[in-house]
């Protein structure tokens, strides 16, 4: 996990420093003998059992010990099954064994709140799955399944256990099943800290968030080395999957860290957002920032020219407490912003529409990125804000041959399905197929409102008239009438579907009263197996 | 914004309110929150006896922006005078466009169609029917063709006659006008330079070393200093090509350079009826490239005797010229305090407040009232030194490289006076969530302190600079403050050559030393502390962190490594909580080499930008919080920002195994980000721009795009011209590898 550089070869050196290392943890929750009461009984037992739990500490599985530790408060983590061995007796593997067999399963507390974790190990067997292995991660799952609490998992494995074949293989499905079934009832993390390959990456892509570390995690389904095979193409690991390749141009992962320590820190502080489970409610944490602050500098925050830009973050971080907002996907679509916050201490899901980069126009990927986050959001009973200054789609054939009606309508579904409090606000532009989308109004939105610069309509001025007036000779006219017409709120507030034109200024204090009032909101969509959503 | 609408309601002061109809407005105003409804409010208020101030003007329109704009506004609202706020089209939400009565918008953003757009400022003084100009200094504040526009049309220019000031204009007549009121004057040759043998013979004379300078110059243009035949020979022609090529005209005059000069002015303020009085000096040798930066008054160097030559001398020079309103004459002043005429000033100068603080008189006030033909009232004798004044100028740029940087103020909070001695002053135009633009000054604000002695004052400076919030642009502060602690700045030792001499490879910022660092470590330690127990505190309301169960299962104790950016070794900090105060707050006992042990109670909410702490050692030491890092906070210490890492001991173990990174290199290049047209390309290959200037601008979906260079550089080719179409991605500017400082030096 602390690796010294990228390359592979230097492992050795490392695992001796961090063992070096293991002493400043003298909170260890494995430092307790079992030996010391059980030396009446079967010394040869106790002999035998405290010799595979140092083999166990002093394996391979060492250093994620350690990271586990970290992760969890000092102290709390308990761990399981830290005597299995793998099965395997071909290949002459049943000579070699690692206690643990090159992962560290358990739980422990973050800030005093219950989660599951298992850690990857590199250094044994290249943290490759065994049927053991799997078996490891699955029984942790299903205890958190039980008890309801989220599940992480610290990725560091090159892929299956060839020698041991389809037992393997079988190993990655039951995983892949269990990702499957605690989706949407526990929050599952993945936090990749190393090379991941072939069936290793699929577990990650189906838990709901997936973080990286840059430089030292990789991601692909097939390494450098195939690639160069199959396509004769050169690619660095780097290149390929690395936390660059993933955060700013595939979308797989959601954020990546400078590294480990930080990286770990960071996921602690993100678990802190999360509900230990679609059972409970969105997590309520004292601030001191007070609910009814209001922002004057709001109320001039959006440029006096409509086509200039302001950035949507300056308002995000204004509105929620303490201005810390945790950015999901910051590299990917920037033109749409999504991530959590808090607001009066409870924890709010925000999708924005970002004026700085494309205009906020709803594109592909921006529509991909917001969707699969509205659905999380809903799952796990967090309430959604959204701020609203999109022009419309984008428009052209690069958009329309991938298919930005079926991505974008999937944004269209994730609004209309959710059930949690929506809370919007139109900053300024509200456009066309997109005004519908961002959490209208019509699609079951609980409180719209709309800023003074608010401009909602089917598209801007200029290209209105064109299409109205087409054969009048002064569109000048036109275009000003059509302005004082629709590029105002009034003709949305006056029809219902905008709740209040509100002062920016007391935007929070209005969000923050609205998320206590629909604290209690009860919504459900009809009884059915589930919901087709345009994938 | 809806057009119809906005003209149908009169012009209020927030943009917002426009488009509502007037129930709406009585709605919003009755929450009575905003500076609209407060400036609303004020009307409502009884009616001020205003006639102490006599009749002076109805109606006055300020003819600038910024501080200098809300300054005269407060004055003329004092003596119950109606102003006039002009902007541009990026002023719109300015402060001086909400504080003033009416405001008019007299052009685009660039200052040659706005704020010296000498037509339609007319225009706005005639719609509006002011009676009197108030310039403010810069822009048209000495432009004798604007005061004789306004003779024209019977306006009243607040300032000095047409005359006076084209008189006082030119260096090379001013210093024949000072010549004949027998103000001392530089020895030197009063006119204009033929050649180079003209030049030697001259310097020959006048005896080295020289000075050669632009007549028309200013701002340390066309300024060439020389120590012997073959530097004046070399001087000459630099001088006279940058002359040329900065103000349009070559003409030289050399002068005795003076060495280790102090620059100090004396301010002046006469009536229309012959009367003149000079105020106590003001120092202003903290000067970088002839930029001051930090001024007081009076000065340490001066003493009585000179003080009232020094004054008796501008009062003559003024009464030649038949002066009238307030002006600065500026003079050198050697170290046997023989002093030589410089120039003089025909407006406000930016440093006025300190000669107010240490006088108690309101210059605006003098100079609306002598513009009305009002007597002075005060006499010479009158005018008496009350304690010392500082002021700093704080910018909005980048004190290492001199760059200006640009961006908007996310948190602004202004240094208040705290004794209740009216001990701040802190004179700005901007309000938090305010754009320092490309387009003006980058000055944020004047920052001026009081007190009884030199030593209170400077003491009162380091407090307002450590407590003034400044987040979103970068900004001068660090310099600031460091000039301000420096032993020479307090032992009032000092030349205009203080910032080279000091730090002759440029300011480096504020290095801590033990002391500090440890100060620093301690109260970052407590933060974190506070920090991780408030991340137990599950619930809502304070009793989440009361809990019992937070205080059973939370850490009680800490023992943090805590890493200082610029400082090689880590500070163990141990923090421990000893128990809960009878407030409710916890108390914190804190351990750190270097330091005793204290206890403190931590009584500061979380997250709050300042955080003071009083050591055992009598000393208050205020931080500032500016942002969460990863594993730390970025805090502000003695006006020096540093990065804070705090580690735990299982994070400190692990830390050294991390691989140490290169400081990735931004990008060079700037790419279209979407497929639009090119509207405007702001740069040229060779230009040397700031970080966040804009370089380009791309229309897309009806929307323009700025884009910014996200570093300062050189532009080495620029791909793309206006009306071009361009792919996303598409490479429109290239920069080269290297960084270097603007040419280009501020007025």
């Amino acid at each position: 996990m602390f690796r010294l550089s990228t390359v592979l070869a230097s492992r050795a050196a490392m695992a001796s420093a961090t063992r070096r290392a293991l002493p400043a943890l003298a909170t260890s929750a494995r430092h307790y003998a079992i030996g010391k009461t059980a030396l009446s009984a079967e010394n040869d037992v106790v002999a035998k059992i405290d010799g595979k739990r140092q083999e166990s500490l002093m394996g391979g599985g060492l250093k994620r010990i350690e990271t586990q530790h970290k992760k969890a408060d000092a102290g709390s983590f308990r761990e399981y099954d830290a005597f299995v061995e793998h099965q395997c007796v071909d290949f002459g593997m049943d000579k070699q064994k690692i206690t643990g067999d090159g992962v560290v399963t358990g739980h422990g507390t973050i800030n005093g709140r219950r989660v599951f974790l298992f850690s990857q190990d590199f250094t044994a067997f290249g943290g490759s799955l065994s049927k053991t292995h799997a078996q490891k991660i699955c029984k942790i799952m299903d205890k958190a399944l039980l008890v309801g609490a989220p599940v992480l998992g610290l990725n560091d494995s090159g892929g299956a256990r060839i020698q041991e074949g389809v037992e393997s293989l079988a190993g990655y499905a039951d995983i892949f099943l269990k990702n499957v079934m605690s989706s949407g009832v526990v929050p599952q993390i993945s936090l990749i800290m190393g090379p991941c390959a072939g069936g290793a990456v699929y577990s990650p892509a189906l838990t709901d968030f997936t973080f990286m570390v840059r430089d030292t995690s990789y991601l692909f389904v097939t390494g450098p080395d195939v690639v160069k095979t199959v396509t004769k193409e050169e690619v660095t690991q780097e290149e390929l999957g690395g936390a660059k390749a993933h955060t700013v141009k595939s979308g797989v992962a959601h954020n990546a860290f400078e590294n480990d320590v930080e990286a770990l820190q960071r996921l602690r502080d993100f678990v802190d957002f999360l509900p230990l489970s679609n059972k409970e409610p969105a997590p309520v944490r004292y601030t001191d920032d007070p609910s009814t602050r209001e922002d004057d500098s709001l109320n001039q925050i959006v440029p006096v020219d409509s086509t200039k830009a302001y950035d949507i973050k300056d308002v995000i971080t204004r509105l929620v407490d303490d201005s810390q907002f945790f950015e999901i996907m910051p590299d990917y679509a920037k033109n749409i912003v999504i991530g959590f916050g808090r607001m009066g201490g409870r924890t709010v899901s925000i999708i924005a529409n970002q004026p700085l980069v494309s205009s906020g126009v709803l594109d592909i990927n921006s529509s991909v990125k917001a969707a699969r986050f509205v659905r999380f959001a809903d799952a796990f009973n967090i309430p959604i804000l959204t701020l609203v200054d999109v022009p419309g789609f984008l428009p052209g054939t690069a958009q329309e041959h991938n298919g930005i009606i079926r991505h974008g309508a999937k944004l269209l579904y994730a609004y209309a399905e959710a059930t949690v409090p929506k809370v919007t606000v139109i900053t300024r532009k509200a456009y066309g197929g997109a005004y519908d989308v961002m959490s209208s109004k019509h699609l079951r939105g609980d409180l719209n409102y709309a800023w003074p610069t608010a401009e909602i309509a089917v598209m801007g001025a200029k290209g209105a008239v064109e299409i109205i007036f087409r054969s009048s000779s002064d569109r000048a006219t036109a275009e000003k009438d059509y302005i004082s017409k629709f590029a105002n709120p009034l003709p949305a507030a006056q029809r219902g579907y905008i709740d209040d034109v509100i002062e920016p200024s007391t935007t929070r204090r209005r969000i923050i009263e609205d998320l206590e009032m629909l604290r209690t909101k009860k919504q459900e969509n009809p009884k059915r197996k589930h919901g087709n959503i345009p994938l | 914004m809806s057009l119809s609408l906005a003209a149908a309601i009169p012009r209020t002061t927030g943009r917002w309110v426009c488009s509502l109809s007037a129930t709406r407005q009585r709605l919003f105003h009755s929450a009575a929150t905003t500076r609209a409804a407060a400036a609303t409010s004020q009307h409502l208020q009884p009616k001020q006896d205003y006639s102490q101030y006599g009749k002076t003007f109805d109606k006055i329109l300020i003819a600038n922006r910024g501080e200098i704009a809300c300054r005269v506004i407060r004055t003329a609202k004092k003596m119950g005078i109606k102003t006039v706020a002009i902007h541009s089209d990026a002023d719109v939400n300015s402060l001086h466009v909400q504080l003033a009565d009416e405001a008019v918008n007299v052009g685009p953003a660039p200052t040659s169609q706005s704020y010296l757009n000498m037509p339609n400022i007319l225009k706005a003084i005639k719609d509006t029917g002011a009676q009197a100009v108030h310039p403010g200094y810069g822009f048209l504040s000495e432009n004798a063709a604007f005061v004789k526009a306004l003779d024209e049309v019977g306006v009243t220019f607040i300032g000095p006659s047409e005359d006076a000031m084209a008189a006082m204009g030119d260096k090379i007549q001013s210093k024949i006008i000072a010549k004949e009121s027998k103000v001392n004057i530089i020895p030197g040759f009063n006119g204009v330079v033929r050649d180079v043998d003209h030049a030697l013979e001259i310097s020959r004379e006048i005896g080295y070393p020289v000075m050669l300078k632009a007549s028309a110059g200013g701002g340390g243009k066309g300024m060439r200093i020389a120590w012997n035949d073959d530097e004046v020979k070399e001087g000459f022609k630099i001088a006279k090509t940058e002359s040329m090529a900065s103000f349009g005209d070559d003409r030289l005059l050399i002068e005795k350079f003076i060495d280790n000069p102090r620059h100090i002015e004396i301010q002046i303020i006469s009536d229309k009826h012959g009367n003149t009085l000079y105020l106590p000096e003001r120092e202003c040798s903290i000067q970088r490239r002839n930029q001051k930066v930090i001024e007081e008054a009076p000065s340490t160097h001066i003493d009585e005797a000179t003080r009232k030559a020094m004054g008796e001398q501008a009062v003559m020079l003024a009464k030649h010229v038949k002066y009238s309103s307030a002006g600065t004459v500026e003079f050198l002043v050697d170290s046997a305090r023989n002093f030589y005429f410089l120039e003089m000033n025909t407006r406000l100068q930016v440093e006025h407040p300190i000669t107010e603080y240490i006088t108690g008189m309101d210059l605006v006030e003098q100079m609306i009232r002598v513009a009305a033909n009002q007597k002075l009232v005060p006499k010479q004798e009158d005018i008496k030194i009350n304690g010392w004044a500082i002021e700093s100028r704080v910018y909005a740029e980048d004190p290492e490289k001199y760059l200006p940087s640009i961006g908007r103020l996310s948190k602004y909070i202004e240094p208040r006076s705290t004794k209740g001695q009216n001990e701040v002053r802190c004179d700005s135009g901007i309000v938090e969530g305010s754009e320092i633009s490309i387009y003006y000054d980058p000055m944020i604000c004047k920052l001026c302190t009081h007190g009884a002695t030199r030593e209170e004052a400077i003491e009162n400076m380091k407090r307002a600079l450590d407590s003034y919030v400044i987040k979103g642009v970068t900004h001068n502060i660090p310099l600031l403050r460091e000039v301000v602690s420096h032993d020479r700045f307090g032992s009032g030792k000092y030349s205009t050559k203080f910032l080279a001499e000091e730090y002759p490879t440029g300011f480096k910022g504020h290095s801590p030393n033990a002391t500090s660092l440890s100060q620093l470590a301690s109260m970052t330690g407590l933060m974190h502390a506070k920090r991780e127990l408030r991340n137990w505190a599950w619930g809502k309301g304070r009793e989440a962190l009361l809990k019992e169960d937070l205080q059973g299962k939370a850490p009680n104790s800490w023992e943090l490594f805590i890493g200082v950016q610029g400082v090689d070794e880590k500070v163990p900090v141990k923090v421990h909580r000893t128990g809960r105060a009878t407030n409710g707050e916890d108390e914190f006992e804190i351990q750190t080499p270097g330091l005793a042990p204290f206890t403190t109670s931590a009584h500061w909410p979380l997250e709050s930008p300042l955080i003071t702490n009083k050591f055992d050692n009598g000393e208050e030491v205020t931080l500032q919080y500016l942002d969460t890092l990863p594993l730390g906070f970025r805090v502000q210490h003695l006006g020096t920002k540093f990065d804070i890492t705090i580690n735990n001991p299982a994070q400190h173990a692990l830390s050294k195994f991390m691989p140490i990174k290169e400081k990735a290199s931004t990008t060079n290049m700037i790419l279209s980000p979407m497929p639009g047209s090119v509207v405007s390309v702001d740069v040229k290959v060779g230009d040397v721009v700031a970080e966040g200037t804009a370089v380009a601008t791309i229309e897309a979906m009806k929307m323009a795009n700025v884009l910014r260079s996200v570093r300062a550089g050189t532009v080495k080719s620029v791909k793309v011209k206006a009306g071009d179409s361009v792919a996303g991605d598409e490479l429109l500017i290239e920069f080269e590898e290297e960084v270097k400082e603007p040419k280009t030096e501020k007025k």
